[in-house]
């Protein structure tokens, strides 16, 4: 643990052009913080803040100068004071100077360390580098850059810059802009610097490595071209997924007056013989058994060690084969990297031949992988180049694991070019769908890729260690709804549709889209995905006119509509309202159409399908008045608003009271228990009452 | 329940959490087999290829024992049943003629696929001639009707189990198309009538018949002629049965071998595009890695199954608990609790469908940015019609642009990022090869991504890169050792063959145990070809230069600290190994007076684990030398 102790100083840019940045900044800077409170207690982090009205630094006072840089903390071991500090980071209104403050915080870990903990000092820093830095004294900005750069090798420190510019403010001054890149540029090049450009908000998220593990192999050795030709390789897994925490359980049998309780609970297995469950089988007196169709097959350990198949650990090449004849999708798992040993030239030179050779041909490697002696299995995988642009980096290659014969379910499915024509796009349609592929773009030329892997954060991830926090600080905390910042992942970018509302508009009206009538709804409930969180509350709603059975709508003709649809809600319920061969059909409907009503406001991105949800409702207050049934409207009402507020759809309702939706009242239908002066101020006290 | 933790698959890094990996379901499948035994299966048409192994008939058995041998391991709870029809002796509970049912000792004729049954059917064709024997069942002049006996049978094997928990199908596999060629007028119209009629009756019972027809080249399956009716074919449906006809044997075996397997999807979700606009898809998993399945523990005793029981035990107080709600997690030294639907709630951010975020070009797509095995899509109309029209739409337009979808969804408890990657249809030699529609490919996250290149660069010193000429030289390597034609899934796992011939020869009682090729082992007499070898020494001088042989010992220059001193004790465990006779010592009982250190030299030396306390240490030791 105390072995991969680092010590990180965060140097933030709080000046007036990234006030509008800087909720963001909070965050990420709590989530790195926060997973250090967990995974890494003795790192030590320090805060450095720059274009801060008032200046306070050692340097300051010991040589004169670095005005406008503020160490808002000095080095010391994470806590939960640091995290509040930066959760609430002050708004300042001068423009920073970033040279000064890495300086400033070069010298707070050189003070701190020495030359001690090489390669386990970090700096970060957070800007728009929009500024000019000072003219120094003598020589050029650049001389000074470097200066700085090798000071920093030689103090073995590392540096993460983050240029956070988004869209907005991007009239500022090109020639500094480009100035300032040029000297993080140097920075790359002469120390071991990264710098990260952001436009949104959501990559700043993912910017910042907030996950410290240090890489191990899993293979060391060779890599057999021939049994006379081999290449020294080291392999690293490339990306393994970063699970969520497993928790403990938690136990309060302990007295509260107990300081060391651990509150921790044990979980004994005992094994039991089915036949005769009072009788203890020691652990040890169990026998793995492995089924054969109907029969277990028992083998021992030692037996199963000596049948069993025992490759030797090495990595032989089988061949190259025609990159197109792997297809993508047959990648299996998580994925690995090979580099050359590293300090050796000649692994790297051959490395690096074939993969020039490989990507020039477009070829691929295949490879059987035994990592370790001992390990039961072989594993057959494909290489493929990864011809570095960095100077500094050697080339590599990605290993990606191959499906055996075993693995492949090969199913046969028609061919699109044998569907019947009803179900093929026309010319018109294949229009449609070509621009809405090529403009629903992520990726614009010129403009940064949006949501790209390497710098989207796991929005699960966030939101636990978000909730942990909270949770800390009151242990009463409900989960918060997913921040916007977040939804970016998990939902279309408003933005985006906005600009393309045209296209997908033009899309839509393309394309028809309707229920299967044939389809009995009985089937149809089967294959229903639950969706999320509601079923609980929709049985509640039911109230038993759910509770006919199913096979009362077996109707000589099924054409007759019987289920509300996606593609047109209101004819569908018209449709099932005014049918009369049975009494039922009134309440069926309604309470189809508050499933409707529920499923479009759960599932709208943005108040997408406000309006069709609108729509439902007031051809649910109609359908309700006729019928005489104000209370199911009524009820039904005032719960989506309760699970509107609770889900973070406030806008819904406020959708709502602008398109004067209001319950049914006495006047309306007699039943009601609504006085018309109670209907029309029911949006407004809920809205209070909540 | 398997808890052990050194399952014998497992890599480091398998995770348990498996639904998904398995793509399992639940509902049964009874099948049964009807085999045409007639003459006419037994006719080879080509008169190069070996008698035995050209004849239709080889054909349908071996892919009918290949599939069992997967059943057996990848869904051992559905039932088959194998039926021979147009046989000489007879054989079936309704004691009619020219069927006769192939069954195993110690199974119902429609049952789990046992080790018996594979191991019987798979020397079947040795003694069909004698115990079964082939014989045209349709003649003019007699009334019987082996085709109707044989559904008549089917039909009654698949008596058994309900039509809403099991899925019931008669895989019909024949080279006639016209079974009642041989006869005419008022008999054939009476017995193809009769026959169709039997047919529509088990499809009337919820069992579905499907028929893979078998012919060659030069004799087309009409299927028109007769078996559309029956399978109630009509129009698109018609075309796809003609893929199979006029195919070379070995590409029909791989054909059969598709269609005897019944397609599953995992579930069907919604895909949401934009503006409340969902169509819906189905989801297959289609690879998936196969491992040796669940283990059952038994009691070594009795050899009877156990099970284990789960207690929780209170650490401060030592009182038994019922399963707590509450989670903790110890943070900035306190304990912070959790409910386990605090828990679920944090984890629900999408709704289980599939929502559309945009759309990129493919080279954003990285080699690195995989995660897990990936998911296949495909449209449905069956609920929403005009899914997949669009569906098909929007699969031209990212063809034709070289774009993906870039998707968020795929699970309720674990969504994830993905990446949707079109897959246009490969047809080679008449068989479907890739079907067309959607790969959903999971995408990793920033911090699931390691920067291990960075580790080792060095800002001073620039990475050496490989001259025009070393590239060239490699270029001609990989131009020479191409491996034509290669295909994913063209090995079969050595690892999971071996466990299964040992189940398979354990299951049976033999002694010996079965050798597996492996099939994984590079190809030596090809890399021997001087050609290669040629090549491979231009490529190794180019790069090596001269001296390659010293490479291999210059290596010590660039050790760590830690493997130079692993590598230290190594030798010295070496030297000291030799200085004891370790036989004597374990033979005399004289181990427990060794130090530890002294222990471990004999370890070190033959590469076993050092950890664990002196009798630990011992007894591996012992154990290793066979005592």
């Amino acid at each position: 643990m105390a072995r991969n102790k680092e010590a990180l100083v965060l140097v933030l840019d709080v000046g007036p052009t990234m006030h509008a940045i800087l909720p963001q900044i909070e965050k990420v800077c709590s989530m790195l913080i926060e997973k250090k409170l967990i995974y890494s207690k003795s790192d030590e982090v320090g805060v450095v803040l720059f274009g801060t009205e008032a200046t306070e630094n050692e340097l300051t006072k010991e040589v004169g100068g670095y005005e406008h840089i503020t160490v808002l903390r000095h080095i010391k071991v994470v806590d939960g004071d640091l995290l509040q500090a930066l959760q609430n980071l002050p708004r300042e209104s001068v423009d920073g100077d970033f040279l000064d403050a890495i300086v400033v915080g070069m010298d707070m870990l050189i003070k701190k360390f020495g030359p001690t903990n090489k390669g386990k000092k970090r700096l970060c820093l957070i800007t728009n580098a929009l500024h000019p830095i000072k003219d120094p004294y003598e020589g050029t900005k650049e001389d000074q850059v470097s200066t700085i750069a090798s000071q920093m090798m030689a103090q073995g420190m590392k540096m993460d810059c983050v240029i956070a510019r988004l869209t907005q403010n991007m009239e500022a001054n090109k020639r500094i802009m480009e100035e300032n890149d040029l000297l993080l540029r140097v920075f790359s090049n002469k120390s071991s610097s990264k710098t990260v450009y952001v436009e949104s908000p959501t990559k700043l998220l993912g910017a910042l490595r907030t996950r410290n593990i240090s890489p191990v192999t899993i293979y060391r050795g060779d890599l057999e071209l021939s049994p006379k030709l081999n290449i020294k390789v080291w392999v690293y897994k490339k990306t393994s997924e970063e699970k969520f925490p497993t928790l403990k359980r938690y136990s309060n049998k302990a007295p509260p007056t107990d300081k060391f309780a651990t509150h921790e609970v044990k979980v004994d297995y005992e094994y039991k013989s089915i036949e005769d469950p009072t009788r203890v089988v020691p652990p040890e007196q169990r026998i793995k058994g492995y089924r054969y169709g109907p029969q277990v097959v028992p083998i021992s350990s030692a037996e199963l060690e000596a049948v069993k198949f025992k490759p030797d650990k090495s990595v032989k090449l089988l061949g190259f084969a025609n990159a197109s004849n792997i297809m993508r999708h047959y990648y299996m798992k998580d994925v690995n990297i090979f580099i050359a040993e590293p300090g050796n030239a000649k692994p790297i030179l051959a490395v690096s031949a074939l993969a020039r050779a490989m990507k020039e041909m477009m070829k691929v490697a295949i490879v059987r992988c035994v990592w370790r002696q001992g390990q039961g299995n072989v594993v057959v995988g494909v290489l493929t180049p990864n011809v570095s642009d960095n100077e500094n980096i050697p080339d590599s290659f990605y290993f990606n694991v191959l499906p055996f014969a075993e693995d492949v379910r090969e199913f046969q499915f028609p061919s699109f070019s044998n569907l019947p024509s009803s179900m093929q796009p026309n010319q018109q349609q294949q229009e449609a769908a070509d621009r809405l592929v090529r403009m629903l773009d992520l990726a614009p030329l010129g403009k940064e890729e949006i949501l790209q892997p390497d710098f989207t954060p796991n929005p699960i991830l966030e939101r636990f260690y978000r909730y942990l926090e909270l949770k800390s600080k009151d242990k009463d905390a409900a989960v918060p709804p997913l921040d916007e910042t977040l939804k970016k992942i998990t939902e279309p970018d408003p933005e985006i549709l906005f600009q393309n509302k045209s296209v997908i508009e033009d899309f839509r009206r393309c394309f028809e889209l309707k229920e299967n009538p044939k389809l009995k709804k009985s089937t149809r409930r089967l294959l229903k995905e639950k969706p999320s969180g509601l079923d609980d509350e929709r049985e509640v709603l039911g109230n038993g006119s759910d509770a006919q059975p199913m096979d009362a709508i077996e109707y000589p003709c099924k054409i007759k509509t019987e289920k509300i649809g996606d593609a047109n809600p209101v004819q569908d319920f018209e449709a099932m309202m005014s049918r009369r061969d049975s009494p039922e059909w009134v309440s069926k409907a309604i309470q189809c159409m508050k499933d409707k009503v529920f499923e479009l406001v759960e599932n709208s991105c943005e108040g997408d399908s406000y309006q069709k949800a609108l729509e439902c409702l007031t051809a649910l207050r109609k359908g309700c008045i006729l019928e005489q049934e104000p209370k199911q409207f009524n009820d039904f009402i005032l719960h989506l608003y309760k699970f509107c507020q609770q889900k973070d759809l406030k806008s819904f309702c406020e959708y709502l009271a602008s398109h004067c939706i209001t319950l049914i009242s006495k006047t309306e239908a007699a039943d009601s228990e609504v006085t018309e002066d109670e209907a029309k101020t029911f949006i407004v006290k809920s809205e209070q009452g909540f | 329940m398997d808890l052990d933790p050194e399952d014998v698959f497992r890599d480091d890094e398998d995770d348990p959490e498996s639904e998904f990996h398995q793509g399992r379901d639940f509902t049964k499948e009874l099948l049964v087999y009807l085999v045409d035994a007639s003459p006419k299966m037994f006719s080879t048409s080509c008169p190069s290829e070996d008698a035995k192994d050209g004849s239709l008939f080889h054909a349908a058995i071996s892919c009918i024992l290949e599939s069992l041998k997967t059943q057996i391991i990848n869904r051992s709870y559905d039932e088959v049943a194998i039926c021979f029809f147009n046989t000489r002796e007879k054989k079936n509970l309704q004691d009619l003629n020219g069927v006769y049912v192939f069954n195993v000792a110690e199974r119902e004729d429609l049952d789990r696929p046992t080790a018996r049954l594979i191991k019987e059917f798979e020397s079947i064709e040795e003694k069909f001639d004698n115990d079964i024997g082939s014989k045209y069942g349709i003649l003019s002049g007699s009334r019987d009707n082996s085709l109707y006996n044989a559904l008549w049978v089917a039909q009654a094997l698949l008596r058994k189990g309900s039509a809403k928990t099991a899925d019931k199908r008669i895989l019909l596999l024949t080279n006639e198309d016209d079974p009642f060629g041989s006869i005419k007028g008022i008999t054939k119209m009476d017995m193809m009538r009769t026959t169709l009629q039997r047919a529509k009756d088990a499809q009337d019972l919820g069992i579905s018949i499907e028929l893979l027809p078998l012919s060659r080249r030069n004799d087309e399956f009409n299927i028109s002629l007769f078996y559309a009716e029956l399978l109630g074919l009509e129009g698109d449906e018609l075309t796809q049965f003609q893929a199979l006809a006029g195919e070379r044997l070995k590409d029909m075996k791989e054909q059969l071998r598709k269609r005897i397997f019944k397609k599953r999807k995992i579930r069907r979700i919604k895909f949401i595009i934009a503006n409340g606009m969902s169509i819906d898809v189905d989801t297959y998993a289609l690879i998936r890695p196969t491992n040796p399945g669940t283990i059952t523990w038994l009691d070594s005793v009795t050899n009877l199954p156990i099970k284990s029981d789960r207690s929780f035990i209170c650490t401060d107080t030592g009182a038994l608990l019922q399963e707590p709600a509450q989670r903790f997690q110890s943070y900035k030294s306190e304990d912070v609790m959790l409910s386990v639907d605090e828990l679920s709630e944090i984890k629900r951010i999408a709704s289980g469908h599939l929502r559309l975020l945009g759309f990129k070009p493919l080279s954003c797509l990285k080699d690195y940015h995989n995660l897990r095995p990936s998911t296949f899509i495909f449209p449905s109309d069956e609920e929403v019609i005009g899914s997949t029209c669009i569906f098909v739409a929007l699969h031209r337009s990212m063809l034709q642009l070289n774009r993906f979808a870039l998707a968020f969804g795929g699970s309720s408890n674990n969504p994830h990022l993905v990446a949707l990657v079109a897959q246009n249809e490969i047809i080679s030699g008449g068989g479907q090869v890739e079907p067309p529609g959607m790969h959903l490919i999971y995408l990793p996250y920033s911090d699931d991504i390691r920067h291990v290149e960075e580790v080792h660069a060095d800002a001073n010193t620039i990475a050496p890169r490989a001259t025009d000429d070393q590239t060239k030289t490699a270029s001609a390597l990989v131009r020479r050792i191409d491996l034509k034609d290669f295909s994913v899934c063209q090995f079969s796992n050595p690892a999971l063959q071996r466990h299964y011939a040992v189940l398979q020869a354990l299951a049976l009682d033999e002694d010996e145990m079965p050798e597996i090729k492996d099939e994984t082992l590079p190809d030596q007499e090809g890399m021997a070809r001087p050609g290669i070898v040629k090549l491979l020494e231009e490529f190794k001088l180019s790069v090596f230069g001269e001296n390659y042989e010293d490479n291999d010992l210059s290596t010590g220059g660039t050790m760590t600290e830690a493997s130079r001193k692993r590598k230290a004790i190594a030798d010295n465990a070496t030297k000291e190994y030799s200085k004891y006779d370790w036989l004597e010592l374990a033979d005399t009982g004289k181990l427990k007076d060794l130090t530890v250190a002294e222990l471990k030299y004999y370890l070190t030396a033959n590469n076993l684990s050092v950890t664990g306390a002196k009798a630990a240490l011992i007894s591996r030791i012992l154990t290793h030398m066979g005592k």
